[in-house]
């Protein structure tokens, strides 16, 4: 049988899609494919292209490898468009002269930005925001430029808003021609809500707003509006809109919509039958679809019925979420319908930046469509119920408030939806197919997403895939929930909740009140921190004490051999020559071996458990204080030199480091905290590297948050400028507070960041802007530890009850382990190695 | 105070009641062996195993946390988490390990542990 020749034009998404469909589709040998694309790159992931900013590679964003069309009998010929399609002789020309026959072609040639015929367009220092060259040409621009300027107060101009923002153009404005921001997915009230979180954030916007001239000599500098004003700008995206490339359609006769895009019926056929368009250049009805998920479902009509198959395309909803500069927005269903329609529930908090609406059908049954601005958590719930005309519950007002008082949640969940619920449209991906790879064995979301490809295209499919993955798991009778052992049938920040509200003070309350069985060294530590972190009881409290973790139930570090070692406190690691002295002589009366730390301080090994009290009635009479080496608890607080003795030191970084290790001494936390401050650039503390870093710059101090050394190391990430210490301290109250209350167990900063939904951004958003309206307790409750600080090996040695619990032998408390062995080295002792 | 002197067991006077913390350890020396002695307060039982840990022969498992796995009560040396049953010694992380064990009985606020 001869081949059926199918050549594609265009490389991008959908016609990636396409070809990947047919595969998937034909048998082998039955299709000869043949794909061109103008750009260089095979397809790439232009949904995400921002994340080119955020450090994803061109490679990273690629959606299948030149190797991928080689393995597959695809010839790919790229940097080649096609220029010429001649319909009587069936064959196409490209610009590198290659003329190819065809049996059917496959037009996937998207779009381009549509740029405003604005005099100056044409200056340098003038992008639009559509191709990775793009994006490189606006990264390698941006240096230069201080004063940002976005044409298009749409989805895609506020996303090359932010990526403005990212690239250190804080100045940006955002020129809308319209009187409000996205005006074609959200309402009047959305959009003034919006507009005011995105102004809290930097940005400024101006709407009602007609661009006229693009000003400058080659470069620009000025942009010149309809009502006589005008601002300086040395760097302006255009983002007005799209515009269907459908220009080698129009050249071969083939019919065109007015305002382009190529016209198309329901199996997506052209005007000639054996010329189909598919993806953002195919008009349908009237309507070009500049949305990922109806593109591939194109892509499947053509490939089904080019396979034998039967298949309509029906139009498509356009329903979107998005995370714009780490506002959530979404829209769904039809968002606008008119109050004398329906039914419209609108819930606002102008304070928190939260905006939703819900427009129900009169008879109150069901869901229209609807916004949600700010939280939008309930997205994919409420767009299923409205695309599966899922039956409302009594008060529609708890799908966007959650319900209140009750024990269910708004609407049945997921396990409400029929089967065929598409849960994944980019995909197609139905409810069902989620459900049964999971009981195939797909138990996390990452296996989902290989196997059944949900999640792979836009991403905003994915909360909720997790929630059925959760509960087809567990209706299978399998363990899902994140919770911390047997003995609680909770996550950590759920014990931390219950422990605070009920104000249990001891593991047995805990334990009796919320969870079974006897514990278990996994939980009670988990406890132990969580009680410390709560009330900063002294950890030792009857009861308590054999629920920490070993180390902290002896105040010091066991080491191989049983032996401990004691690491006083030096703060930012400044230490007096007296004191230098004391902890010489208390080494040596205790035969103790000595090493200067990473983190500027001094430890003193092979302490026997029994000599602890004695070692530090010592060092707490010559000033010193514990170092909480042993605990899951603030370690140190690095610090270079700074201003008082470096020569290039911005500010005194010494002082700041002791400031803040004083202010967090003792903090209970769910794993180590580590932290440093610089004097400036030059960060000789490596505060980068830390759970929390500051470097001083010439107006005040920067701050990071949640690097990392360790054996991940990872970069902490910018989050205020230029702040003052005053609202330094006030941020990290809240970061570590926020922190302590919902990290699991044993995550540092850096693993919690990385599990976090929405990232960097949404922390920021939370510590800066209070998102979760939660700053102000969290300030309280830190204040509170820091007041209730007290030093606990200074409470042992006061104490001649808890020194009781430092003897080796219970019945010979005067008699050390005899078996523990040293061996000499270097001049210092050292312990006989394991067996 | 008969019974003690039986032939089958050997009943050796370790510490009072209060010696040992509330579900917590302590270290018993019985001539040159040492023995690990828990007072589980919580299942209202006491325990005794070697307090050599037989992982990497560490003289800890006294200081180790006490717990139930399913109704198995267990303790976790401090060092590398093995844990073992307190009941029979054996090892629960799936190692070949084994803790010796002893008998234990509280009689008028004193604890006392078959050493045979
Ligand atoms: C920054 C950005 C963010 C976006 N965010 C979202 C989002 O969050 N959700 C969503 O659903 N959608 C989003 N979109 C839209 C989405 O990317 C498009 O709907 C999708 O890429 C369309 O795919 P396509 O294959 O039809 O067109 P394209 O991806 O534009 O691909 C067409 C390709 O054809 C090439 N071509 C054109 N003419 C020829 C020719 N004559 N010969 C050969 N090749 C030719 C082009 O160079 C191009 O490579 C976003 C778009 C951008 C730019
Ligand atoms: S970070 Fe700057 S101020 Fe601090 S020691 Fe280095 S060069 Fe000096
Ligand atoms: S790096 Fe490893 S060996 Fe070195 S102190 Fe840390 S845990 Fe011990
Ligand atoms: S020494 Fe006990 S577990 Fe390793």
């Amino acid at each position: 049988m001869k081949k059926i020749k199918i050549v594609v034009i265009g490389n991008g998404m959908v016609g990636y899609k396409f070809c990947e469909k047919l595969l998937s589709k034909a048998k082998a040998d039955q299709f000869e494919l043949i794909v061109f694309g103008e750009e260089i790159r095979p397809a790439y992931d232009r949904v995400h292209l921002s994340a080119f900013f955020d450090g994803k590679t061109a490679e990273d964003l690629s959606m299948a490898g030149v190797e991928w069309y080689v393995n597959n009998g695809i010839k790919l010929h790229l940097g080649d468009p096609v220029q010429q399609i001649d319909r009587t002789k069936k064959t196409i020309h490209s610009y590198r002269g290659i003329t190819e026959s065809y049996d059917y072609i496959v037009l996937a040639t998207g779009s381009a930005a549509f740029v405003p015929s604005i005099p100056g367009v044409e200056k340098d220092g003038v992008f639009v925001y559509r191709t990775i060259e793009d994006l490189e040409m606006i990264r390698d621009y941006a240096p230069k430029a201080r004063k940002g300027a976005v044409i298009g107060g749409g989805l895609l101009g506020l996303e090359a808003a932010k990526a403005m923002l990212d690239l250190g153009i804080t100045d940006t404005h955002v020129i809308e021609f319209a009187p409000r921001l996205m005006p074609r997915q959200i309402d009047e009230a959305g959009s003034k809500l919006l507009q005011g979180k995105l102004e809290t954030l930097g940005l400024t916007i101006l709407t009602n707003t007609n661009t006229l001239e693009i000003a400058g000599d080659k470069a620009i500098t000025k942009m010149k509006f309809a009502n006589d004003t005008s601002i300086d700008v040395d760097m302006l995206v255009i983002s007005a809109g799209i515009k269907p490339r459908d220009e080698i359609a129009k050249l071969c006769g083939l019919e065109v919509g007015q305002r382009g895009g190529i016209v198309v019926n329901d199996q997506m056929q052209t005007t000639d039958p054996f010329i189909f368009a598919v993806g953002e250049c195919a008009l349908y009805k009237g309507m070009i679809y500049g949305l990922i998920a109806p593109g591939y479902e194109m892509a499947e009509v053509v490939a089904a019925n080019l396979t034998g198959g039967k298949k309509e395309f029906l139009g498509f909803d356009m329903s979107t979420k998005l995370k714009l500069i780490g506002v959530d927005v979404a829209s769904f269903g039809d968002p606008f319908v008119p109050a004398n329609e329906a039914r419209v529930i609108v819930y606002e908090d102008t304070n928190k930046g939260i905006y939703k609406r819900v427009n129900i059908s009169k008879d109150g049954k069901e869901l229209l469509g609807g916004i949600l601005i700010g939280d939008a958590e309930q997205y994919n719930m409420l767009l299923q119920t409205c695309k599966n005309k899922i039956v409302l519950p009594a008060n529609p007002e708890d799908l966007i408030l959650g319900s209140r008082g009750g024990e269910s949640e708004g609407g049945a969940g997921v396990t409400g939806l029929p089967d065929d619920a598409m849960i994944c449209s980019c995909e197609s991906v139905s409810k069902g197919d989620i459900c049964s790879a999971v009981v195939d064995g797909a138990e996390t979301v990452d296996k989902i997403k290989a196997c059944t490809k949900a999640g792979t295209g836009c991403g905003g499919c994915m909360p909720m895939v997790k929630d059925l993955m959760v509960h087809t798991m567990k209706a299978n009778g399998k363990l899902v929930r994140n919770v911390v052992c047997e003995h609680f049938a909770y996550s950590r920040q759920e014990i931390y909740d219950l422990t605070k509200m009920g104000k249990l003070q001891s593991y047995d309350e805990v334990l009796t009140a919320h969870g079974k069985g006897d514990g278990c060294e996994v939980c009670k530590p988990v406890v132990a921190s969580i009680l410390a972190s709560l009330w900063n009881d002294m950890i030792l409290k009857k009861g308590n004490d054999v629920v920490q973790d070993s180390n902290d139930r002896f105040l010091a570090n066991i080491q191989k051999g049983g032996t401990y070692s004691v690491v006083p406190r030096v703060a930012g690691g400044e230490i007096t020559p007296d004191k230098l002295i004391a902890l010489g002589q208390v080494a040596k009366e205790f035969n103790l071996y000595t090493k200067i730390t990473g983190g500027q301080r001094i430890d003193l090994f092979g302490a026997h458990v029994s000599d602890l009290p004695a070692i530090w009635k010592l060092l707490i009479d010559a000033g010193f204080e514990s170092g909480h080496a042993y605990g899951k608890a603030l370690r140190t607080v690095k610090s270079c030199v700074g201003s008082t003795w470096c020569r290039f030191g911005l500010h005194d970084s010494v002082s700041f480091a002791i400031e803040i290790e004083e202010r967090y001494r003792g903090l209970r936390a769910p794993h180590k905290l580590k932290s440093g401050v610089s004097g400036c650039i030059r960060e000789c503390a490596e505060a980068q590297s830390k759970d929390f870093g500051i470097i001083a710059t010439e107006k005040g101090w920067n701050l990071y948050v949640c690097g990392n050394g360790g054996s991940k190391p990872q970069h902490a990430h910018l989050i205020a400028t230029d702040i003052d210490s005053a609202t330094l301290i006030k941020y990290l109250d809240r970061f570590l507070m926020f922190y302590i209350k919902t990290a699991d167990p044993l995550t540092r900063t850096a693993t919690w960041l990385n599990k976090m939904e929405g990232g960097i951004d949404y922390l920021k958003n939370v510590i800066l802007n209070d998102s979760l309206g939660i700053a102000a307790d969290l300030e309280k409750e830190m204040q509170s530890l820091v007041d209730a600080y007290k030093c606990e090996w200074k409470e042992v040695v006061d104490n001649p009850e808890l020194q009781k619990r430092f003897n080796h032998f219970v019945n010979a408390p005067t008699e050390k382990d005899p078996t523990i062995q040293f061996v000499e080295m270097r001049d210092q002792k050292k312990v006989a190695d394991w067996k | 105070m008969s019974e003690l002197k039986s032939t089958k067991v050997n009943w050796f006077f370790a510490c009072a009641v209060e010696d040992v913390p509330e579900n917590g350890g302590v270290c018993v020396k019985h001539g040159d062996d040492q023995i690990a002695l828990f007072n589980f307060t919580r299942r209202g039982e006491w325990y005794a195993t070697q307090n050599m840990c037989p992982h990497r022969q560490q003289m800890a498992i006294s200081r180790g946390m006490i717990g139930s796995v399913e109704d198995e009560p267990k303790v976790a040396c401090p060092f590398h988490k093995k844990t073992f049953s307190l009941k029979d010694g054996s090892c629960l992380s799936g190692d070949d390990y084994q803790l010796k064990t002893y008998p234990v009985k509280v009689e008028d606020g004193k604890v006392y542990i078959d050493v045979k």
